[in-house]
């Protein structure tokens, strides 16, 4: 078997790129080079290397290398795999939904309340359901931050409540009425056969069947979030991994004006 | 241990002294108190076990009755004692006579302090008798195929169902680890109650419950004999059930469980008044059934900053040392918690980790260390993850920590498949083998960053406990000195399960247990 590092292979591909065909890159244009990695529950030998690589030309690599196997256990291999990758997709056709807020500094966000709301904002957060799991929310809540980007416990016109985790989301309605919040912010990190889903669509549906709903503007946020998933959950806006306090407050209080909740 | 950072010992000697002022004080408090976990923990130990028709654990129908009756305090052991005296069944019989509704320990004739202890000994030798049992079978594979040198791999499995976290812990011994740790079903913390029986449906984790604990120590047996290396078992001796896990370990032979009070405190809002009771039962037992406890230092950091507040870290483990002291551990049992987690964008943080492990291993030499891997700066970047894990491998050796919990290079993305616990593992050893001595040949510069550092944040730490001793540990917890969480003396979860101690209570394990070893 080549070992890889030294590919003698003609190209036999068109090398310009077309982005209504994108592939992946390796060292060469529509080469489509991938690397994957999984275990298969049998032993280690001959015949297991040629299970990886049928597993492989199935999930669409051509000419898969399997370039490590080692066992974990008497049953269990572990398979490094690099390939081609056959498919391709039109990059021109791609829309996703974003977030559309400019995102302002903590001044410009105290400036912007006190300009068009006129009081301090209330923003209620919790790490909601079974999630024990804080590290979201409190990057988006504690006054230090994360990565340089102050909390918003930090902003002068926010008043911030973090509920810490495994609040159920009826107790979070309760506290978000007692506190009178304008904002909800909800933070999913680890989870297991997408309860996290679940659980979003679960207060979503405890606001409306309160008809609450309108009260607040509501966010969810985490690791597995996309704006375009929380949209499809029914909440104004989500935020996924590399977004920080300013894109949520930002985005929060523009919401709140655009509703006219604010002055 | 030659000491490499020129500590100051006599702010050493004068933190650890504070950390002593503060756990007396605490103490007070605590011989004054019991607890609804405590005293069910006496009625697990006295052998009351299974659940009603309602799923009701039968500690837990003893101890509700005795509470609605207004007598939990004066102790379920004083009650079972006089109950058995009266009727002549045996603790069990009288849990389910009264589950039944045909025992009202309220209305029975008191009988003698001397027939209510002659009637609980026998049942309190023969639980006494059985831990010794597990202490020895420990002992006796032990010198049967030797205790690890250095450190300790300890990994995690928390696939939810008993059987399947067997399979993937039985792997992962086999690759090389040494200390299984199941993680609890998210919420577990929070049960006022033990669930029972084995278990198959839990989130992020797996129900600690004692036929769970049966089930992984059989398991982790039987491959250790294969494998001619003990394979330590751990689990979590915290939240609101703290001293009947550690007796359900006690019976079971776990070897390793997380317990520590603040970190319910602080990370699950449990009243810290009620944990503090709880947590002092709870470590007598695993003292005396040779558990090496860990601490929760390390979680201060996931959510305080790891260079600013490790001061916070030193003076958590100078008091959590003190805590375990009171409840008569040995330093050999006391895995102190600490963490690598500071900002790998910031300059030389590195040498402060170095600096930190370095320093808590000079201050506290006989306790096996835990240490944490990096969580709160991993981003789904597994490559990048892979080469943080490995730096915290670096500084494990390089100062001998002893429980390292291994990295995983998707820790931030899912809990880890098999093949994530092999490669971690594999970093590991790598490691260790590669660098084993590398510590011994290292001095540091005298006045260097290194040495400035500990001594910084061990002047910090000294003046905190100061501090501490003056506000007493209830008010610096609600005031937010640790880990920047504030939580109120009589908020927070269970604390109507606390009760003043009567005059006639009495607790015949904590007289059998506190400051020995079983042997």
């Amino acid at each position: 078997m080549s070992s890889g590092l030294y590919n003698t292979h003609k190209i036999d591909f068109d090398t310009t790129l077309d982005l209504t065909k994108l592939k992946p890159y390796g060292d060469t244009m529509n080469d489509g080079k991938v690397q994957t990695s999984f275990t298969l529950p049998i032993k280690d030998d001959e015949r297991g290397e040629e299970a990886a690589r049928q597993i492989a030309k199935k999930m669409g690599l051509e000419e898969p290398n399997v370039a490590w196997h080692m066992p974990l256990d008497k049953e269990f291999t572990f398979y490094v795999v690099y390939g081609s990758c056959v498919h391709t997709v039109n990059y021109e056709d791609i829309h996703v939904i974003t977030v559309e807020s400019d995102v302002m500094s903590m001044e410009d966000t105290n400036e912007y309340i006190r300009e068009h709301i006129g009081r301090k904002v209330v923003m209620v957060g919790a790490s909601t359901g079974t999630d024990a799991h804080t590290v979201g929310i409190d990057a988006i809540m504690n006054r230090k931050g994360f990565a340089g980007h102050y909390g918003l416990e930090r902003y002068e016109m926010i008043e911030a409540y973090n509920l810490g985790s495994q609040v159920p989301n009826e107790d979070f309605i309760k506290k978000a009425l007692e506190l009178k919040a304008d904002v909800l912010l909800v933070s999913q990190t680890v989870t297991q056969k997408d309860v996290h889903i679940q659980n979003l669509t679960n207060l979503i549906e405890l606001l409306e069947a309160e008809g609450l709903r309108d009260k607040f503007v509501v966010c969810c946020g985490g690791p597995r979030i996309t704006h375009e998933l929380a949209k499809e959950l029914g909440y104004d806006a989500g935020f996924g991994a590399g977004k920080y306090a300013d894109d949520v407050a930002s985005f929060a209080v523009t919401e709140m004006v655009k509703r006219g909740m604010g002055k | 241990m030659q000491s490499k950072l020129n500590l100051n010992r006599e702010l050493v000697d004068r933190a650890r002294q504070s950390a002593a002022n503060i756990a007396a004080d605490t103490q007070r408090f605590i011989d004054q108190h019991t607890t609804v976990t405590v005293e069910r923990a006496v009625c697990r130990l006295l052998g009351i076990d299974g659940v009603n028709e309602m799923d009701v654990p039968m500690p837990n129908v003893v101890v509700d009755h005795l509470m609605a009756n207004s007598i939990l305090p004066v102790g379920a052991a004083w009650y079972i004692g006089n109950a058995m005296v009266e009727t002549g069944l045996d603790p069990q019989g009288v849990a389910e006579a009264i589950d039944r509704g045909e025992l009202d320990m309220s209305k029975l004739p008191a009988h003698s302090d001397a027939d209510i202890r002659a009637a609980i000994n026998p049942v309190v030798e023969k639980t006494i008798t059985r831990i010794n049992e597990n202490v020895r079978n420990r002992n006796e594979y032990l010198s049967c195929f030797g205790d690890k040198e250095g450190p300790y791999l300890y990994i995690i499995v928390a696939t939810g169902n008993i059987y399947e976290d067997i399979t993937q812990a039985k792997a992962a011994a086999k690759q090389g680890a040494d200390i299984i740790a199941v993680i609890r079903t998210t919420g577990q913390s929070l049960l006022d109650y033990v669930p029972y029986g084995a278990t198959t449906e839990g989130f992020g984790g797996t129900y600690a419950t004692q036929e769970n604990f049966r089930l992984m120590r059989a398991a982790l047996d039987e491959v250790g004999e294969e494998q001619h290396r003990y394979i330590r078992l751990c689990n979590y001796c915290s939240g609101l059930c703290m001293p009947e896990i550690a007796a359900m370990g006690a019976l079971e032979r776990l070897d390793v469980m997380l317990n520590d009070a603040l970190y319910g405190i602080l990370f699950r809002d449990i009243n810290m008044q009620r944990t503090i009771v709880d947590q002092y039962f709870s470590r007598v037992i695993n003292g005396y059934a040779g558990v090496i406890i860990n601490t929760g230092e390390d979680n201060y950091l996931t959510t305080d900053d790891a260079i600013v507040a490790a001061h916070t870290v030193l003076a958590s483990q100078f008091i959590n040392e003190a805590f375990a002291k009171e409840a008569g551990m040995r330093e050999e049992q006391m895995g102190l918690g600490h963490a690598f987690e500071m900002d790998p964008s910031v300059e030389d943080t590195f040498l402060l980790e170095l600096a930190q492990a370095q320093m808590a291993r000079e201050i506290f030499p006989n306790a096996p260390l835990k240490y944490m891997p990096p969580t709160k700066f991993m981003t789904g970047n597994i490559f990048r993850g892979h080469i943080q894990d490995a730096l915290f491998n670096m500084v494990t050796i390089l100062t001998g920590q002893k429980l390292h919990l291994l990295g995983m290079l998707t820790e931030a993305i899912h809990t880890p498949f098999m093949s994530d616990r092999a490669l971690s593992i594999e970093n590991a050893q790598y490691i260790f083998r590669t660098m084993k001595d590398l510590g011994d040949e290292l001095t540091y510069k005298e006045g260097g960053i290194i040495q400035t550092r500990a001594n910084e944040v061990l002047t910090k730490a000294a003046d905190l406990l100061v501090e501490i001793e003056k506000l007493g540990l209830f008010t610096t917890i609600e005031k937010g000195i640790f880990a920047d969480v504030k939580r109120p003396k009589d908020g927070g979860k269970g604390l109507a399960g606390v009760v003043v101690k009567d005059d006639r209570y009495f607790n015949p394990f904590i007289e059998a247990m506190k400051g020995r070893v079983a042997e």
